[in-house]
């Protein structure tokens, strides 16, 4: 019999094997820092973030993968934190909403993010309950796209819910975050 | 989620040897977006799972000699929606991806996975029928090709032995004068079509109906193709007439289940008028090739 305590083993060939609810041990990198712990196989990304690392930013809605509350950043690309396993995770570079603003060493913020202060401004939401699954979203989105349409722009976050704005402070809040983006980059390029 | 063995094999060979000693007992995780909010929900509980992300050689998107594209088991919804390849070879194929689910889902979804979940609402489905897709299965000591026509079985039920993995899904090359279109309703943008079709046209060198394909999700337990109409089209001039006996047709021969979305009167006739507007569709992009 496997007792839970069983630990995973990774062969020479760099598999991993964890024996029913067995435990496996994960390295990765959340917001900067490299992690390492030992993990139950089916605990999800969105719980390890929140009960094991604390960051209890990621909001957890639905649990299986409809209403966006749990996006992160997973190597560069938004993914639902509910659906992906801790295990799955292993090797992998996170960012969390925690990660968004730009901290010292004691992780006093220096400046929220772009697209955080777009949403200050244009009073995006309400709750904000779902602001974390939003803002990872438009990160990953405003990178690959820095000059949406506002087609695109409700296409991208049609994947969110969000139960109090009906959408159209949101979509604003992005526009502005792009507005403010291509400024800072304007900026940027003048410095340069 | 409930308890289960996970096993991340590094090497093809590793997995095929554990999905043979498991059988029944292990369910191959791909992208994970149908199995775990299945898994979440209760509704499958694999002691194993055999987690093939990390099998070296599947994330490849490969054009063959003749025209034709296979795309890898661990190639991605967004990979494939981005890959020039997909676009050029298989148009049928990249009008459907952008309707699968959201972004978040499609970057860890699989292409693959889809097929082999066989969800009778997915677009993918429909499409490699439409299209006559290859998919390569394989097991320990063995391979075979099954054809998309024998592939599909039963709702969320496939051809494959539980000891085999699905390598690559093939396309053949597209005829000469062909236009393509998705059509689907759905409740909101990215949920799963209430119904919806994947369809093809090919043109003759005298400019009338050589072939087409008329592929329906959520209509049926499976995806399904409505032959009768896809026959009545043949040689005939395309245009609103022909189309409209085609959508006709379709919604004569369709038995779509009822569920809360929808009722069968309602996917019946919801089927025809976009059997109608995708081929009108299809059609155009004839013209703009010409
Ligand atoms: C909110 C939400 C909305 C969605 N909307 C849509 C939609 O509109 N349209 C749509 O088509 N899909 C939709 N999906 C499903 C999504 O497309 C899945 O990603 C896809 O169906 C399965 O791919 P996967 O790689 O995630 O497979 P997994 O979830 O990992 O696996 C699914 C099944 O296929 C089997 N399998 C996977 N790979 C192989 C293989 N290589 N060989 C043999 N068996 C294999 C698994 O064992 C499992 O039984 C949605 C999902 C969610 C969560
Ligand atoms: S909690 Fe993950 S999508 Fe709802
Ligand atoms: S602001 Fe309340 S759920 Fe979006």
């Amino acid at each position: 019999m496997n007792s839970p305590s069983a630990t995973a083993t990774q062969s020479a060939m760099g598999s991993l094997h964890s024996p029913i609810d067995g435990t496996a041990t994960i390295e990765l990198e959340v917001n900067g820092v490299g992690v390492t712990r030992r993990v139950n196989a089916r605990l999800s990304l969105a719980d390890f973030l929140r009960e094991r690392l604390d960051l209890t930013g990621t909001h957890l809605g639905c649990e299986h993968g409809v209403c966006g509350a749990c996006t992160v950043v997973l190597n560069d690309e938004a993914v639902r934190s509910c659906l992906i396993l801790a295990v799955q995770a292993d090797g992998s570079r996170i960012t969390t909403i925690e990660g968004l603003a730009e901290t010292d060493h004691d992780g006093q913020i220096i400046s929220i993010h772009p697209i955080q202060r777009a949403m200050q401004e244009a009073h995006g939401f309400q709750c904000a309950f779902c602001a974390p699954g939003f803002l990872m979203t438009a990160l990953c989105f405003l990178e690959r796209n820095p000059a949406p349409t506002r087609a695109q722009i409700r296409e991208e976050i049609s994947g969110n819910l969000c139960r109090c704005t009906g959408y159209q402070s949101i979509i604003a809040g992005v526009e502005t975050a792009v507005e403010i983006m291509a400024a800072d980059r304007r900026e940027g390029a003048q410095d340069a | 989620m409930p308890a289960f063995a996970y096993h991340r094999p590094a090497s093809l060979d590793e997995a095929l040897d554990l999905l043979s000693r498991f059988g029944e007992d292990a369910k191959i995780l791909a992208g994970g977006q149908s199995l775990l909010p299945l898994m979440a929900l209760r509704l499958s509980h694999p002691a194993n799972l055999v987690d093939i992300s990390r099998v070296p050689g599947l994330n490849e998107i490969v054009e063959d000699v003749e025209g034709g594209l296979a795309i890898g088991a661990t190639v991605t919804h967004t990979r494939a929606e981005e890959a020039e390849a997909v676009h050029r070879l298989t148009p049928l194929v990249a009008a459907a991806l952008p309707l699968v689910g959201h972004r978040a889902i499609r970057n860890r979804g699989t292409v693959v996975g889809s097929l082999a979940h066989a969800d009778p609402a997915a677009e993918l489905p429909a499409v490699a029928l439409a299209l006559g897709a290859r998919f390569i299965a394989v097991k320990s000591g063995g391979q075979r090709r099954v054809a998309a026509a024998d592939f599909f079985s039963g709702f969320l039920t496939t051809d494959l032995a539980p000891d085999e993995l699905l390598l690559a899904v093939g396309f053949p090359p597209q005829k000469p004068r062909t236009g393509v279109s998705v059509k689907e309703i759905s409740r909101r943008s990215g949920d799963f079509a209430i119904v919806g079709l994947a369809a093809t046209v090919s043109l003759d060198e005298a400019g009338l109906i050589a072939s087409s394909a008329l592929s329906f999700f959520g209509a049926a337990s499976t995806a399904v193709r409505v032959t009768e109409a896809e026959e009545a089209l043949a040689g005939q001039s395309p245009g609103p007439e022909a189309f409209e006996e085609a959508a006709r047709i379709v919604s004569q021969s369709l038995d779509p289940p009822e569920d809360a979305n929808g009722t069968t009167a309602y996917r019946k006739h919801v089927a025809g008028v976009l059997t109608r507007n995708a081929l009108a569709d299809a059609i155009d992009q004839i013209g703009f090739a010409a």
